[in-house]
């Protein structure tokens, strides 16, 4: 398993709810069937004001993002319990997000869908970086680097083993706490 | 130990839980609806397997309420699924839209969203039908795919909201891992003046804190000033617990909370047995603060987020494209009568749109006659556009022909519970979040208005 994630990141503000993460009009797809799964990805941040963010996070017409990182401010992923919410991302290509601070229950369903990895950031590096800056997220140091400088995240410790296996359930059956399904 | 850490580590089987400690629970009632359902199930499905079953059927509430009278063909489909699912597993508390338990779900575009549409067994807003249907409980943890689940707090249990997947993990195993919160003491004297409701009490406690001031914490009610409170005016600060970023909300437990669960579970036939749980004199708070209700002024929360705050009187300048009132939060027999006393014999002056909560909501407004007239034509007869469809409607935009929805970028004052861009439909409209009476009076001027001045 690849212990560095390198990628283009895109920026992001303060509370970024999950009405913009996943428009509220697309939770009619459901994300354990497989071809609902994709197309919830590309409508990853659709929800983004076209004027504060110009440049488009999926590209028209496309299902996948170029950008594997997000980076973002404060409160990232407030709002609704709505599990579509990291899946859209994590549908959409991103491997993780590097924020500010989380909302508590985008946290819990990334770990628990194991979709992405949510990094505090000690530093506000979303008024550091640029969209489109290349950066390589190193897991085993908890570490960012990016424009030629390394920043020092908070250890995810327990939710990383979680993420790694996939999610909850795989975690579960891996560590032997329920037992295997058919 | 606090309120939650009580609730929790009596789910847990310990004497005593202490915040950071993550504990396994033991699920009372595991709540999901059509928009969460169809995932959840899916997880449990793929997880446990075709044939699985789930824990326990009398514990499982299932309530279409988001995304129900649109001709959305996967909206309706996702209906479906959650009838199949409830007929497969025997699941007694599933409240269908239609009658038949073999038949399909399909609006009708042709008959409008305004006329009724569903059958008996159909409720609507799954926070407010928990409560009218007899699902809450004093002592109990309630979990809902559903972020506005912290609601069920208000009848002093332990209630949040959480993603398929762990749902779907609680289907399985009727358990889940949770990580015990700090608790927020808000403790209330004094009772609220004329004008002045739960919705401001919770608006003015977000702007006190920022809105994400409880993030990963349990906001915890008590005082003298509670039992002044209706159980309607603690649904609505419960329920807007989770725009603080609180893990939970929760209130200590009187007669009226008892009075209001013992009617609906013998009303309604489900379990009838709970235990309440009161705070400890040595509870550890990690902040600790007296609000006076009787202080409290109508409050406005601003454009973008729930936590901009700002009294009513100070924002006659903000002129409005729409008024709204509905939903968990501000779509209550209460909400509407207080909505109607400020509306009766005028009219309004931007377009109005009324969602009841749920057809207990509807059936009350049309029952209720003031000075021979219901309350349902009142509202009519002042102009306001009313739906007789409950459910969760415009509050968070839905499908392109939900009934209120802002299609255009809009202005809206609205007694709903979230105003993060995009919320109601438009991604470039806005929203101002305020109680029924404050939502009427700038409905009848246009403007954000103070309701004390239609109420003296």
């Amino acid at each position: 398993m690849a212990h560095t994630i390198t990628s283009k990141v895109f920026v992001v503000a303060d509370n970024i709810d999950t009405d913009q993460i996943i428009p509220a009009q697309y939770l009619a797809l459901v994300p354990t069937i497989p071809e609902e799964y994709e197309k919830l990805g590309s409508y990853a941040l659709a929800g983004l004001p076209d004027d504060q963010y110009p440049i488009k996070f999926v590209p028209e017409g496309q299902t996948k993002t170029p950008y594997g990182i997000i980076i973002a401010g404060r409160n990232f992923g407030c709002g609704s319990s709505r599990e579509h919410a990291p899946i859209a991302l994590g549908a959409a290509g991103v491997e993780a997000v590097v924020a500010e601070s989380f909302a508590r229950i985008f946290f819990r369903n990334s770990v628990a869908t194991g979709e992405l990895y949510p990094f505090d950031a000690p530093q506000r590096l979303c008024d550091i970086v640029k969209t489109g800056d290349e950066a390589t997220l190193d897991l085993d140091h908890d570490t960012l680097t990016v424009r030629g400088k390394t920043y020092q995240l908070k250890p995810l410790g327990d939710v990383r083993p979680v993420i790694d296996a996939g999610g909850l359930f795989n975690y579960a059956r891996k560590s032997g706490m329920i037992a295997s399904g058919e | 130990m606090t309120l939650t850490e009580k609730i929790l580590a009596r789910a847990s089987g310990k004497p005593w839980v202490r915040p950071g400690d993550n504990v396994w629970v033991n699920v009372d009632v595991l709540m999901t609806h059509d928009v969460c359902g169809p995932g959840t199930i899916g997880v449990f499905k793929r997880e446990f397997g075709k044939n699985a079953k789930v824990w326990d059927r009398k514990k499982v509430v299932i309530i279409p309420d988001h995304y129900i009278f649109t001709a959305d063909a996967m909206s309706n489909r996702n209906v479906d699924i959650l009838r199949e699912f409830a007929n497969e597993q025997g699941i007694e508390y599933f409240y269908d839209v239609i009658d038949d338990p073999k038949g399909q779900w399909r609006f009708d575009a042709a008959k409008g969203n305004g006329q009724r549409q569903f059958g008996n067994r159909y409720s609507g807003v799954c926070h407010s039908s928990l409560a009218q249907k007899g699902h809450n409980r004093p002592g109990e943890v309630l979990f809902g795919t559903d972020s506005h689940t912290c609601q069920s707090g208000a009848f002093n249990q332990f209630a949040t909201g959480i993603g398929n997947t762990d749902a779907g993990f609680i289907l399985g195993t009727g358990k889940l891992l949770i990580k015990v919160p700090e608790t927020m003491r808000f403790f209330f004297e004094g009772a609220l003046p004329l004008g002045v409701m739960g919705k401001d009490v919770i608006l003015h406690l977000i702007g006190e804190i920022g809105f994400d001031g409880a993030t990963y914490r349990a906001m915890q009610f008590e005082g003298p000033g509670v039992s002044t409170l209706s159980m309607d005016d603690r649904m609505t600060i419960t329920n807007m617990a989770i725009e603080a970023g609180g893990k939970n909300g929760i209130f200590t437990c009187d007669q009226k909370t008892l009075d209001y669960v013992n009617a609906r579970v013998a009303a309604n036939g489900t379990k009838s047995a709970f235990e309440p749980v009161e705070p400890d004199a040595d509870q550890q708070c990690i902040y600790d603060k007296t609000f006076d209700l009787s202080q409290l002024e109508p409050t406005v929360a601003c454009h973008p987020d729930p936590g901009q705050r700002k009294l009513a009187k100070e924002l006659g300048h903000i002129t409005l494209d729409r008024a709204y009132i509905g939903s968990c939060t501000g779509g209550k027999t209460s909400d509407f009568l207080a909505f109607a006393e400020v509306v009766r014999g005028k009219t309004v002056k931007i377009d109005t749109f009324g969602v009841p909560s749920t057809t207990e909501v509807l059936n009350e407004l049309k029952a209720t006659q003031w000075d021979g007239q219901s309350v349902w034509d009142i509202l009519a007869a002042a102009g306001v556009r009313l739906t007789e469809n409950p459910g969760c409607a415009a509050c968070l935009g839905g499908p392109v022909d939900t009934f209120g929805r802002m299609n255009t970028p809009l202005k809206c004052i609205s007694a709903t519970n979230r105003n993060f861009p995009g919320r109601m439909g438009h991604k470039e409209s806005q929203v101002f979040l305020a109680s029924p009476y404050t939502v009427a009076a700038s409905a009848l001027t246009g403007k954000i208005t103070d309701p004390r001045e239609f109420l003296c």
